[in-house]
Parts: C-alpha cells; sequence; structure tokens
C-alpha cells in the first residue's frame, strides 16, 4: 500500500501544478460557463427556466471528458516517452498501484473540478434539478471511458501526437458533445454521429441528473456502458510500456 | 548463492541475433563491467537481467529469481539506472526523491542522498532543466534508495562532470563493500579500469574476454616502447644498433615491440647519442585497457572519433605520467 500511497500522492500533486493541464480541466469550463450563461451566445435547449440548467451539466461534462482524456493521455504519454513507465517497472510500485493511483487522481482532480463547477453554477443562479444517484454513477462509467481512450492514445501514440489530438478532439467535442450547444441544434447527419460518442451520452445523463429532471434515455445508459468496457479493454490490449 | 548467474543466454529479434549464448555469474561485494562496442548486445544484455527482456533461450537468475517472470519478487531488491533518466520531465529531484522513499520497504533517507550525491542546490529544479551530471546523480540516487542487493548501472558517469565522477565511484565503492554486487555498463574504460573487480568484453553478442582487469590486461602481450623523434630515421640500421623489431607508426613517432628492458632502453638512447638525434618522451609499458579493447574487437571505443592509434598513444601518455 505504501508505494500506492506514495504513487498516488505525486500523481495528484502533478496534476494540479501544470499549467496547461489546468487551462483544459478547470480554466476553459468555468470560462464556458460563466460566459455562456451570461451572454446567451449559443442556443439553450427549449423549456428551461436557467441557462446554467443546461451549462453547468454541459461544462461538468467538459471537464471530467478534460481529465480522463486530455490530461490522462498526454501526462501518461510523456511518461511513456520519457522511460518513466519503463523506470517504474522495476520499482516495488507495480503495474496494478501504479493504474490504481492514476485512477486515485483522476477521481480527486474530477471531485476538485466538479466543486469549482458547481459553486459558480449555484452563484449564477442553478437550481439542481434531477437524481444525484444518476449523476454519480454516469459520471464514473464517462471517467472509466474517457480514461480508457485516453490511455490508449498513451499506450500507442508518440507523445507529440498525442498532444495535437487530446487537444484537437477535446475542441471538437466540446462543439459536437451536446456541452455548450444542444445536441438538438446540430444538423441531424451530425447528432446521430455525436449520439454514438461518449461526450454527447454524457451530457445528455448529467442534464438530466442534475439540469432538467426527468429520465436518462436508455442510448445514453448504453453509450456509457459500451465506452466504459471497450475503450479501457483495448488500451489494456495495446499498451506498450515503452516507446 | 551466486548473485547473478547467466547460463547460454540468447536473444534475437526476429532474424537478428542481439547475444548469441553468452554465459557468466557475478557476486555480491563485487563490480562486474560489461565493455562492448555499440550494437555489441550489452544493453539487451542487461535488460534480460532486469526483468525488461525475456531471453529467447537461456537461464538467468537474479538472487535466485527469473528476473522476467518473477519480477515482482525481485524489484525491493534491486536498484536500476537507466541511461536516459526515466523521470518524469516536471519532477523535481525532491520530489523524484520523497517518491521512491515511499517505494520501499526500508530506505535511505532522503536527506543523506541529497548529501552524498551533492543535489542540494538543485533540489527544486524540474528535472528537464537539470544539468546532465545532476540528472546522473539524481537517476543513481534513485538506483539505491531502496538499499539493493543489487544494481545495475547503465553508463552512470555518462556526461558527468569530474566532480560528480568522484562522487559516482565513491558511490559506487561504497555498494560494493556494503555487500552489492554492481553491474556496470559504460564505454567510458578510464572509468571501467578505476571501479571493475572483473569484466566482460563483448562483440557481436559474444563474449570475446572475461575476467580481472590484470587478467585481461596480461592476456595480451602489450609490452613495447614508443618514442618520438625526427620522421624518416634509419629503422633498418636502428633495428640492427638495438637489436629489436622497430617501426616508424607515424611520422616522428617510432614503436620497439620489445619490453622495456633497462639494457634497450640504454642501447636506443646511445645509439641516438652517437647520431646526435634528439629524442622525446619515452613511454614504456603494459598494454591499457583500450589496447586490449581494441585488440580484441578490432573496434575502436564507441562515442570516441580519433583513430585506434591516436586513441591508443593518448592514453599510453596519460597513463605512464
Amino acid at each position: 500500500m505504501k508505494p500506492y500511497f506514495s504513487q498516488a500522492k505525486t500523481e495528484i500533486k502533478l496534476a494540479l501544478t501544470q499549467g496547461e493541464s489546468l487551462l483544459v480541466t478547470i480554466g476553459i469550463p468555468v470560462i464556458a460557463l460563466l460566459g455562456l450563461s451570461i451572454t446567451k451566445a449559443l442556443p439553450l435547449p427549449r423549456g428551461i427556466s436557467s441557462a446554467t440548467s443546461f451549462l453547468v451539466p454541459g461544462t461538468m461534462t467538459l471537464a471530467i471528458m478534460a481529465t480522463g482524456m486530455v490530461s490522462t493521455s498526454i501526462a501518461t504519454g510523456v511518461e511513456r516517452s520519457y522511460g518513466v513507465l519503463k523506470r517504474l517497472g522495476t520499482t516495488p510500485l507495480g503495474r496494478s498501484s501504479l493504474l490504481a493511483a492514476k485512477i486515485t487522481s483522476i477521481l480527486v482532480v474530477e471531485i476538485i473540478q466538479l466543486a469549482v463547477l458547481a459553486i459558480v453554477g449555484l452563484l449564477l443562479g442553478w437550481h439542481p434539478l434531477g437524481n444525484w444517484a444518476t449523476f454519480v454513477v454516469a459520471a464514473l462509467l464517462a471517467t472509466a471511458g474517457f480514461s480508457g481512450l485516453g490511455l490508449l492514445m498513451a499506450g500507442t501514440m508518440k507523445s507529440e501526437v498525442i498532444i495535437g489530438a487530446a487537444n484537437g478532439i477535446y475542441l471538437v467535442l466540446l462543439f459536437i458533445g451536446g456541452m455548450i450547444i444542444p445536441l438538438s441544434s446540430l444538423p441531424s447527419a451530425l447528432e446521430t454521429f455525436a449520439r454514438l460518442l461518449p461526450a454527447a451520452a454524457l451530457s445528455d445523463a448529467l442534464y438530466h441528473s442534475m439540469g432538467a429532471g426527468g429520465g436518462v434515455p436508455v442510448w445514453a445508459w448504453l453509450n456509457l456502458v459500451v465506452w466504459a468496457i471497450f475503450a479501457p479493454l483495448l488500451a489494456a490490449k495495446t499498451f506498450r510500456w515503452e516507446q | 548463492m551466486t548473485t547473478i548467474e547467466v547460463n547460454d543466454l540468447y536473444i534475437s529479434y526476429g532474424e537478428k541475433i542481439a547475444v548469441g549464448g553468452i554465459s557468466f555469474t557475478a557476486n555480491s561485494g563485487e563490480v562486474l563491467t560489461i565493455l562492448g562496442p555499440n550494437g555489441a548486445g550489452k544493453t539487451s544484455t542487461v535488460e534480460s537481467l532486469e526483468g525488461y527482456k525475456k531471453p529467447s533461450k537461456g537461464i538467468i537468475r537474479v538472487l535466485g529469481l527469473d528476473p522476467h517472470k518473477d519480477l515482482p519478487k525481485l524489484t525491493p531488491s534491486i536498484g536500476v539506472m537507466l541511461q536516459n533518466g526515466g523521470i518524469y520531465p516536471r519532477m523535481t529531484p525532491l520530489q523524484a526523491l520523497n517518491l521512491f522513499h515511499g517505494y520501499y520497504h526500508d530506505p535511505l533517507p532522503v536527506e543523506d542522498l541529497i548529501e552524498t550525491m551533492n543535489l542540494r542546490s538543485a533540489l527544486k529544479t524540474p528535472y528537464r532543466r537539470l544539468s546532465g551530471g545532476e540528472k546522473q546523480r539524481l537517476s543513481l540516487a534513485l538506483a539505491i534508495i531502496g538499499k539493493p542487493k543489487v544494481v545495475f548501472l547503465d553508463e552512470p558517469t555518462a556526461g558527468v562532470d569530474p566532480e560528480g565522477r568522484l562522487a559516482i565511484r565513491e558511490v559506487i565503492r561504497n555498494l560494493r563493500s556494503s555487500g552489492a554486487c554492481v553491474v556496470l555498463t559504460t564505454h567510458e574504460l578510464d572509468e571501467a579500469q578505476r571501479l571493475s573487480d572483473r569484466l566482460i568484453i563483448l562483440d557481436s553478442g559474444n563474449i570475446v574476454a572475461e575476467g580481472s582487469l590484470d587478467e585481461l590486461l596480461g592476456a595480451t602481450q602489450g609490452d613495447d616502447i614508443r618514442f618520438s623523434a625526427p620522421s624518416g630515421l634509419d629503422t633498418t640500421e636502428l633495428q640492427n644498433a638495438i637489436g629489436a623489431e622497430i617501426s616508424e607508426e607515424r611520422a616522428g613517432e617510432y614503436l620497439i615491440a620489445s619490453a622495456a628492458t633497462p639494457q634497450l632502453i640504454a642501447e636506443l638512447t646511445s645509439y641516438m647519442a652517437s647520431k646526435n638525434i634528439t629524442v622525446g618522451d619515452i613511454r614504456a609499458g603494459k598494454a591499457s585497457l583500450e589496447d586490449v579493447f581494441f585488440k580484441l574487437t578490432g573496434k575502436s571505443i564507441p562515442h570516441q572519433t580519433e583513430t585506434p592509434e591516436q586513441t591508443t598513444h593518448q592514453s599510453r601518455r596519460r597513463r605512464i605520467r
């Protein structure tokens, strides 16, 4: 257990002191929430009382995606290409403790992100409406899916490629993931495609579990479960520890 | 118990054979150096000892365990220094030391390592901004923090300044006297000569020589005399005068292929006196490790650009003075 604690502490410290990473994980979600709630520059779903009902779950989705996919892929990719993972292979840490430490770090960072976004949302007049249990389950499933994607990239791509790819996907999903633009406002072909990706499923699930209320649609659950199972499996199968 | 036992180790990558059936052992309290030109199979050998690589054939035992299969059981007792750090670029030495301190059951105090490795002034600098020497000293500190019984050091003095070298040599000697088994790979023959109890010279995946430094130096007949004098001497006449074979290796540099007996030296100098020829430094002695290395592998030491003659010549000069 001691190696695990040592690793988790370091992982968390590194995640919370990296400027570019904080911009993606906390900076952009908070700015999007503040900016779009105040300016209402983008379309909102019909029938909601406050823009925050849509934007709080939307930016929380963005936050979860940023930590699970962007930060994890970039940090782990750097570790792989600099031989950090190789070096750790001959310490008593072991692969399962390393993975456990990474998961701990991801969850701790997410709790901080979600707390910050909730506070900003409440200040902007957000009234949570929905079911906290569904919120937690959906967030955990999505974390598994996004982290699986992050590790899939980290384990197979060069670190320079990862930085570009992860940030690129982040940007694309920001717009077509139902986070700041409702899925129903997308062109129908794009909407169908978007619903296959984990971002739209999470934003929809969070929208219903803490924004607008109502049940989470079946397609969203299915989507989240499939990604939560297959992305980590694929990552585990393809992961190369050395570059 | 023999600390490291390698029996008929083969490592191949597809068709290419990196290591072709080598056997050796190493004991506690011993520094074993693996020398060899680039591509000789040094890294493949060491990485299979560290458990990174599965041998294609053969048996490896480190502390009685199979390093590939039983790695989790072995990791608390080994320390590894990779050639390229393996430390997260944003991590500071203090963070890295504290992190690794947490990996082991009974580690060395971080404070002690900061002191012995002279890392005090670099403690808060991210790894990527450390100097080459600081990186190597940190890397070595992390290799020994868990009080390992077996330590693998890959090029520990590469890019290290003279002061850092002293510190690193000191650490390696202390490891040996505390009973650890140290496996060192290096292309720096000077370091190998200073530190090794035993050496293995690898070439094209095979052991071409093995033994203590004295054994290796004695194995090749390297006794000869070199001197400098104006170029174009009549070597045939000189040869007749002193009764030993002589050749002009380079312009103004002469080699007498014979042991440096007082009599021979006297004959040489009296001949020169009779011809009124000024003689530059006369150098005599056994072969250096560089000579042995060159003779056995036919290759100059990796990363050195001088021609073999020059290398040999300079090292002799350094050694004799």
